[in-house]
């Protein structure tokens, strides 16, 4: 199971104020692998993700992504190069279709010039319904349920739907690392359960997607994680498999302290 | 709407004929009407049928038809008001009223792409059509341009004054942004105020339009009878306002669409998903000013004369008012909403001052029973014929 690198974060730091978010983390992330993150509130984990999509600026250190310094890079151009993220609070156009929020996912191969769009409508009826035959498909693999719904606003949905329908919007895109920030936020127990089986399915199809997941539900780590980084203001405290760090005593008093009891 | 069954092709057709027919017999009394009696039973009648169309399920029907046909509602909708304009070929003032309405529409179709779409707010809508205006009266005064170019380039002009404001709009969110357009449109007013080329406060005498060495100004007769001049401004009007509503439509369902709600919606999902924020409002706002410029165009051409108090906030007001009574974001809710905007208070002159109270309430009204306007915005859906799936 040796695998290649595809992401190397090394003394990475993020400031806000007087505020150290990031305190030089060093992680790599591989390809194929689902990686979990875990800290309690407030270590750093959705920073990381910001900073890695290109939301925020780092202070200090590099992220090279496939070799290519990520720090400076839009959020825009961390998207051509394939990263694609969930948000931890939903952040889908609750107005738009399940059609327009998934479509959108594949926004860098979509001609999106005026004089294509307005004139020339025959040839973007067909991209159009080359874009409805790919969300189908996707959806036939994620969530079949959704299918019937296509062309129903986002708002009408179950949070759990909400949840499957941003996945989908990230794999629109055929990325090469998927960013999961706690899928599990707001759902049941049954929720939980249906949507992990439903990102396990999702890995077994492409097995070369690297999935980073944040996730504090730890029976959901054991189950689907590779490998996880634990971070405590903003510093890697322990790195390893779920029974490495579970084990790990500076994870149980940072973290698992008063949950294990 | 799951309970009503799909209606056919030949039944769609039927149900927008007569819809097309009935409304249209509806506007030629209403523009008609003008004992205080008429108009009131007229109102009443309109209040009645919009709320009685929905609970009946005759709206639903309609809209049905409408999805199905796309094309047959807005060749409807452009038959109807060509019967109306015949209809009044001499009566000046009503044709000016259409034209009022037909551009007004334009303008605020511009403003639909700005504020519904990419939620750009723009509070400066006047002062985008008094440059539109005032750009026709200078040059087709100063060149001899043909008319049909100097509109567009007044839709230009207009566009171009208005990326001036891209840095401090892209700057700026929500309220911030809207308050740059507010001093925008009232530094133009003041501008034109004081500036005597362009006839401060007294204004500008704008041409009549001359197509191929036609001009509008002389009117003409048919047979023998004498037709309004006004009747030609309604037909370029229309045919304007037509052309927008088409291109504004067709955006709408493309990924121009798509990807201008998506920047309205969520700007940072929109950034992770590789969307480039200030691109989608420049092209929102620039297009939407060359629209907002060549209403104002022919407006100006139309009314003969402009002067700075024609362009002041409140006509901006007017105009976004005209977009969310309407629906925001909803380009055919616009026209319901322009005639009662603009028509309305025309027909209530019998109360005098009161009228404005009226038409306030009433606007209220609609707005505490309708909060998303009288159309609301539907969701996109590309193309008609997929939809039964």
């Amino acid at each position: 199971m040796s695998s290649s690198t595809i992401v190397q974060v090394r003394d990475l730091t993020m400031r806000f104020g007087g505020l150290t978010a990031l305190d030089r983390l060093n992680m790599d992330i591989r390809e194929g692998e689902v990686l979990g993150l875990l800290g309690p509130n407030g270590s750093g984990k959705t920073t990381f993700f910001n900073v890695l999509t290109g939301l925020y600026r780092a202070s200090e250190g590099s992220i090279l992504y496939d070799g290519q310094e990520v720090l400076g890079m839009t959020p825009q151009l961390v998207y051509r190069s394939g990263v694609a993220r969930t948000f931890q609070r939903s952040r889908l156009s609750l107005p738009l279709t399940v059609f327009d929020n998934i479509a959108i996912g594949d926004y860098q191969h979509m001609q999106h010039g005026l004089i294509f769009n307005l004139l020339r409508r025959k040839a973007f009826r067909a991209e159009y319904m080359g874009y409805v035959d790919k969300v189908v498909a996707l959806l036939n693999i994620f969530s079949p349920s959704l299918v019937d719904r296509l062309f129903e606003p986002v708002g009408t949905f179950s949070m759990i739907d909400r949840r499957r329908i941003e996945v989908c919007r990230a794999l629109m895109s055929h990325p090469r690392l998927l960013l999961l920030d706690e899928p599990s936020a707001g759902m049941t127990h049954d929720e939980t359960h249906t949507l992990m089986s439903d990102i396990m399915n999702v890995r077994s199809k492409l097995p070369k997607l690297s999935v980073v997941l944040i996730e504090h539900e730890m029976n959901v780590i054991e189950r689907i994680t590779d490998r996880c980084v634990v971070l405590n203001y903003g510093r890697k405290i322990a790195e390893g498999s779920y029974a490495e760090i579970t084990a790990d005593p500076n994870v149980q008093t940072a973290y698992l302290g008063e949950e294990a009891a | 709407m799951k309970m009503h069954s799909v209606p056919t092709q030949r039944q769609s057709a039927a149900i927008l004929a007569a819809t097309g027919l009935i409304l249209t017999f509806y506007l030629w009394l209403f523009l008609h009407a003008e004992s205080q009696l008429s108009v009131a039973i007229l109102i009443a009648v309109c209040v009645v049928a919009f709320f009685g169309a929905r609970r009946v399920g005759v709206a639903q029907v309609v809209e049905q038809a409408s999805k199905q046909r796309p094309g047959l509602a807005r060749l409807w909708a452009l038959g109807g008001a060509l019967i109306l304009i015949a209809a009044f070929y001499e009566s000046h003032f009503i044709l000016l009223m259409i034209c009022a309405v037909l551009l007004y529409t334009t303008a605020c179709l511009g403003l639909t792409m700005q504020f519904g779409f990419s939620g750009v707010a723009n509070f400066a809508g006047a002062a985008f059509f008094g440059i539109g205006s005032y750009a026709t009266a200078v040059l087709s005064t100063h060149t001899g341009t043909p008319h049909i170019l100097i509109i567009i380039a007044s839709g230009l002009i207009a566009a171009l004054i208005g990326s001036m404001l891209i840095t401090p709009v892209l700057r700026t969110r929500g309220h911030y942004a809207a308050l740059v357009t507010i001093a925008f449109g009232i530094l133009f007013k003041t501008f034109i105020e004081v500036n005597d080329v362009l006839g401060g406060p007294q204004g500008l005498q704008v041409p009549g339009m001359s197509l191929f060495g036609y001009e509008f100004n002389n009117g003409f007769s048919v047979f023998g009878v004498e037709i309004s001049f006004y009747v030609s401004y309604a037909l370029l009007s229309l045919g304007i306002c037509a052309g927008v509503f088409v291109i504004v439509k067709a955006l709408e369902h493309s990924w121009v669409g798509l990807a201008m709600d998506v920047v309205r919606t969520d700007e940072t999902a929109a950034a992770t998903f590789g969307l480039h924020i200030a691109r989608w409002k420049v092209v929102a706002f620039t297009l939407g000013n060359f629209f907002i410029g060549v209403a104002g165009s022919v407006y100006g051409m139309i009314t003969a004369f402009i002067a700075p108090n024609n362009f002041t906030f409140a006509d901006s007001l007017l105009m976004l008012s005209i977009v969310i009574l309407g629906g925001l974001g909803n380009a055919v809710g616009l026209i319901p909403a322009a005639l009662i905007v603009l028509v309305l208070p025309e027909k209530l002159q019998f109360i005098q001052e009161y009228r404005f109270l009226l038409y306030a309430a009433l606007v209220i009204a609609i707005l505490r029973f309708h909060p998303d306007g009288l159309l609301p915005r539907k969701t996109r859906i590309f193309f008609s014929r997929e939809t039964s799936r």
